[in-house]
C-alpha cells in the first residue's frame, strides 16, 4: 500500500471581509504532497499563493475544506493543539529582514526559535546555531552580527537556518529568492535543493519565476483569482501547457534569445487581473482569454484530466 | 556614426556615510546615440541608478560627484545650475522609477500630475495640456481616460500606476527616456505590456532610452546595446548581438549561466561563488577577482582597463582575449 501523503489539502476556500464586501482569496483548492517532494505555486500578484501557504500553516483559518498534515486533520485544531505541530511546519519569506528583530543578533534570533519550542539546553542550542550557520554556507561569526549588517542573500540564508533549527518536515518558501540578485538566487536555489535531499524536506515553493518553479518542483499548481486553473507534474505542465492561462504566462516570459534576429515580439495579453470582489462570470479568465466563447462567459468549467496527473479547468480541454 | 545624445565620461561618485565612504561609481564612460536603446545591467548596488541619477542631479545630499562630465547635446549636465537642470529634466529627459508609488503624488489627481509636467515646462497651455493628457492616457492603454483623469494614484493597480508614470515621463516628448527598472516590481504579463508600450513610443518618437534592469531577458530583447556594471565600473559593453553570441568577460558569462530557463530541470547549477564587494575603498585591482574562476596574480594586483577588443566590444578583463579564443 502506498504511504499516505505528508500533506492533503481538500477543497480549501478562504474569503476575506473587506469593508463589508467579500473577497475570494482562495477558492476550493485541493492538492496532495508526498514527503520529500516540492509543490510549486505560480500565478500573478494577488492570485492567492501566499494566502494558500498561510492556510496550510494554519496562520489563517479556512472558511471551507480540510487540511490533513501527517495523517492528522489540523483544520480545526486550537492554537494550543497546533503548538507541537508548529515545529514541523516552517516558513521562509521574501524579505527575511522584516521577520527579524533589528535589535537581536543573528545567533540570538536562531537560538530563540529553538528556545520557544524548548529544544535542548542553552549550550546545545548554541552549538546547533554554529552547525546551522555552517550548513547554510555562512561563517559562524555571523552570529554576532545584526540583521542590517548582512546582505540580502546572507539574510535569506539566516532565514533558512532559523527554519531548519526546528527540524521541520514541511517548509513553505514564499518568494524566497525574489528579492535577490540572479547570482545569489542560484546559490540559494542550490542550497534549498541540497537541504531537501539531506533532510527529506517537503516544500511548497511560491514564486513569480516560472522557470525556477519548474526547476525546483515536482508538482505545480497555477492559480488565477484564487482558483487552481492547472495542476500537474512540473515538466509536463510547462512542456504541454494546455490551459490558456498557463500558455499566456509562458509567453510572457522574456527569454534571452540566441541571437538578435530571434528576439521575442513584445506582444502580450490584454487587460488586467479583474477585481477579486466580483470575479467575472463563468470561467473567471474569460475577459483575458484569447479563446473565450459564449459558453466560457456563462458556465464555470470543471476540472478535467488531460494527462495521467495533469488537470486543467477549461471548457476547451478534453 | 550617429551623434551621441548623452555622453558620460569618467564619472566618479562617492557617498559619505559618516564613518566611511562608499565608492559607488568609479570611472564610468559611455554614450547613448539618438534613437538608441541602451541596456544597463548589473546586480543591486553595482551603481546602475547612481550613474544615471547623478547625471540628472537626483542623488541624495551625501553623494558627491568627484569627477567626470555628462554632456547632453553637448552641454555638461554636471556644471549646470539647478534651475537649468530642472528645466531639462522632465522636458528633454524623461525619467521613470522602479516604484511609481514613491514618485507619484498621492494626494493629487493623476490627470493633474500629467498636466503639471507640461505646464511647468511650458510645453503646452492648459487646454492643450488637458487634451494631450487624455490622449496620453489613451495611448498608455488606460480605459476611460476622462473618468480616470480624476482618480488618485491609490485607485490604480501597480501596472496602471507605472503607465501613469510613463505618461508623465513622455508628456513633453523627451529625446531621452531614463527607465530605472520600470518593470521589476510587476508581473510578467504586465511587464510585457509596459515594454511593448515603451517600444511603440520609442519607434514613433525616435526617442533614445536608457533602460536600467537586472533582467537579461528584458535587456537582450529590448535594447540595441548593453553595458554590464559591477562594483561601479563597466565590465563589458557590447552590441546586443555580440553580447548574445559571445561575451568576453567572465562576470558576464557567469551571470548568463545563472539564468534558469523553462525546460532545464535536469541542469546542474553552477553559481558564481561569493558576493559583490563592499565599496568602501576605490578599486585597485579587478573587483571581480575574488569570485572569478580565471583570476590570476595579475588580476589581484592590477586594475584592468576597459579596452576595445573588437569594434564596439569593450571589456575590462586582463584575460578577455583568452576568454574569447577558448570561449571558456
Ligand atoms: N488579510 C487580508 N485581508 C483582505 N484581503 C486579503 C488579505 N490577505 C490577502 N488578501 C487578498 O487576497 C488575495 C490573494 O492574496 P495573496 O497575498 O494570497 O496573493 P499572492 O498570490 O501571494 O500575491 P503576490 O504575488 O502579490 O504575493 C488578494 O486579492 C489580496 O488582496
Ligand atoms: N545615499 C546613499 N548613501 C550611501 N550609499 C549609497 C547611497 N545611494 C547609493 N549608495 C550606494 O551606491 C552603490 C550603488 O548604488 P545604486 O546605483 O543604487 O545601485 P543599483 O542601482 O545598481 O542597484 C551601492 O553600494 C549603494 O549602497
Ligand atoms: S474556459 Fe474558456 S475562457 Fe476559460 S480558459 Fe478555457 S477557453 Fe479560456
Ligand atoms: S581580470 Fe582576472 S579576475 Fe578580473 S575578470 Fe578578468 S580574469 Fe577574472
Ligand atoms: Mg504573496
Ligand atoms: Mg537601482
Amino acid at each position: 500500500m502506498p504511504s499516505s501523503p505528508l500533506l492533503q489539502v481538500e477543497e480549501v476556500s478562504k474569503r476575506f471581509r473587506v469593508q463589508g464586501r467579500e473577497l475570494h482569496a482562495v477558492e476550493k483548492v485541493s492538492f496532495q504532497l508526498d514527503a520529500g517532494k516540492t509543490m510549486g505555486l505560480v500565478g500573478e500578484s494577488g492570485s492567492g499563493k501566499s494566502t494558500l501557504g498561510r492556510l496550510v500553516l494554519r496562520l489563517l483559518d479556512a472558511n471551507e475544506g480540510r487540511i490533513v498534515f501527517n495523517g492528522q486533520d489540523i483544520t480545526k485544531l486550537s492554537p494550543k493543539q497546533m503548538r507541537p505541530l508548529r515545529r514541523d511546519m516552517q516558513i521562509i519569506f521574501q524579505d527575511p529582514q522584516a521577520s527579524m528583530s533589528p535589535r537581536m543578533t543573528i545567533g540570538a534570533a536562531i537560538e530563540d526559535a529553538m528556545a520557544i519550542h524548548n529544544i535542548g539546553t542553552k549550550a546545545e542550542r548554541q552549538k546547533r546555531v554554529d552547525e546551522l550557520l555552517e550548513r547554510v554556507g555562512l561563517p559562524t561569526v555571523v552570529k554576532y552580527a545584526f540583521p542590517h549588517e548582512l546582505s540580502g542573500g546572507q539574510l535569506q540564508r539566516v532565514g533558512i537556518a532559523r527554519a531548519l533549527s526546528l527540524n521541520p518536515k514541511l517548509v513553505i518558501c514564499d518568494e524566497p529568492i525574489s528579492a535577490l540578485d540572479v547570482s545569489i538566487q542560484v546559490q540559494v536555489i542550490q542550497l534549498l535543493q541540497e537541504l531537501q535531499k539531506d533532510f527529506n524536506l517537503t516544500y511548497i515553493f511560491i514564486s513569480h519565476n516560472l522557470a525556477v518553479v519548474e526547476y525546483l518542483s515536482d508538482q505545480v499548481a497555477v492559480l488565477y483569482l484564487g482558483e487552481v486553473v492547472a495542476q500537474g507534474p512540473a515538466e509536463e505542465l510547462f512542456a504541454t501547457p494546455t490551459h490558456p492561462y498557463t500558455q499566456v504566462l509562458l509567453q510572457s516570459i522574456l527569454k534571452m534569445p540566441e541571437d538578435t534576429d530571434k528576439r521575442q515580439a513584445l506582444t502580450s495579453i490584454q487587460g488586467e487581473i479583474p477585481s477579486p470582489f466580483n470575479p467575472p462570470s463563468g470561467c473567471t479568465f474569460h475577459p483575458r482569454c484569447p479563446f473565450a466563447t459564449d459558453v466560457c462567459r456563462q458556465k464555470k468549467p470543471e476540472r478535467k484530466l488531460v494527462g495521467s496527473q495533469h488537470s486543467v479547468t477549461c471548457h476547451l480541454a478534453n | 556614426m550617429a551623434e551621441a545624445l548623452l555622453a558620460i565620461d569618467d564619472l566618479r561618485v562617492q557617498f559619505d556615510r559618516g564613518e566611511d565612504e562608499v565608492f559607488a561609481v568609479n570611472g564610468v564612460s559611455f554614450s547613448i546615440a539618438e534613437g538608441e536603446a541602451l541596456g544597463i545591467v548589473g546586480e543591486s548596488g553595482s551603481g546602475k541608478s547612481v550613474t544615471l541619477m547623478s547625471a540628472l542631479g537626483l542623488i541624495r545630499e551625501n553623494g558627491k560627484i568627484m569627477a567626470g562630465t555628462a554632456k547632453f547635446q553637448g552641454h555638461d549636465l554636471l556644471k549646470m545650475r539647478p534651475r537649468q537642470l530642472e528645466d531639462i529634466r522632465g522636458r528633454d529627459i524623461g525619467v521613470i522609477f522602479q516604484d511609481p508609488m514613491t514618485s507619484l503624488n498621492p494626494v493629487m489627481r493623476i490627470g493633474d500630475q500629467i498636466m503639471e509636467s507640461m505646464l511647468t515646462h511650458q510645453y503646452a497651455g492648459r487646454r492643450e495640456a488637458f487634451e494631450r493628457t487624455l490622449q496620453l492616457l489613451h495611448e498608455m492603454g488606460i480605459p476611460e481616460p476622462k473618468a480616470r483623469f480624476r482618480n488618485y494614484p491609490h485607485e490604480f493597480s501597480g501596472g496602471m500606476r507605472q503607465r501613469i508614470m510613463i505618461a508623465i515621463a513622455l508628456a513633453c516628448e523627451p529625446q531621452l527616456l531614463i527607465a530605472d527598472e520600470p518593470t521589476t516590481a510587476l508581473d510578467v504579463t504586465v511587464q510585457m505590456q509596459i515594454l511593448a508600450l515603451l517600444q511603440e513610443q520609442r519607434r514613433k518618437k525616435q526617442m533614445s532610452i536608457a533602460m536600467i534592469t537586472h533582467d537579461f531577458g528584458v535587456a537582450t530583447n529590448f535594447c540595441d546595446r548593453i553595458i554590464v556594471l559591477y562594483a561601479g565600473q563597466i565590465m563589458e559593453m557590447a552590441d546586443t548581438r555580440q553580447f548574445l553570441r559571445q561575451p568576453a568577460h567572465p562576470y558576464t558569462m557567469g551571470l548568463k549561466n545563472s539564468i534558469i530557463e523553462i525546460g532545464q530541470r535536469d541542469r546542474q547549477l553552477s553559481p558564481i561563488p561569493g558576493m559583490a564587494p563592499t565599496l568602501t575603498e576605490p578599486p585597485k585591482s579587478c573587483s571581480f577577482a575574488s569570485r572569478c574562476p580565471l583570476a590570476t596574480e595579475r588580476c589581484r594586483l592590477e586594475l584592468p582597463a576597459l579596452r576595445e577588443i573588437s569594434p564596439n566590444h569593450h571589456v575590462a578583463c586582463h584575460r578577455a582575449e583568452e576568454v574569447l579564443a577558448h570561449a571558456i
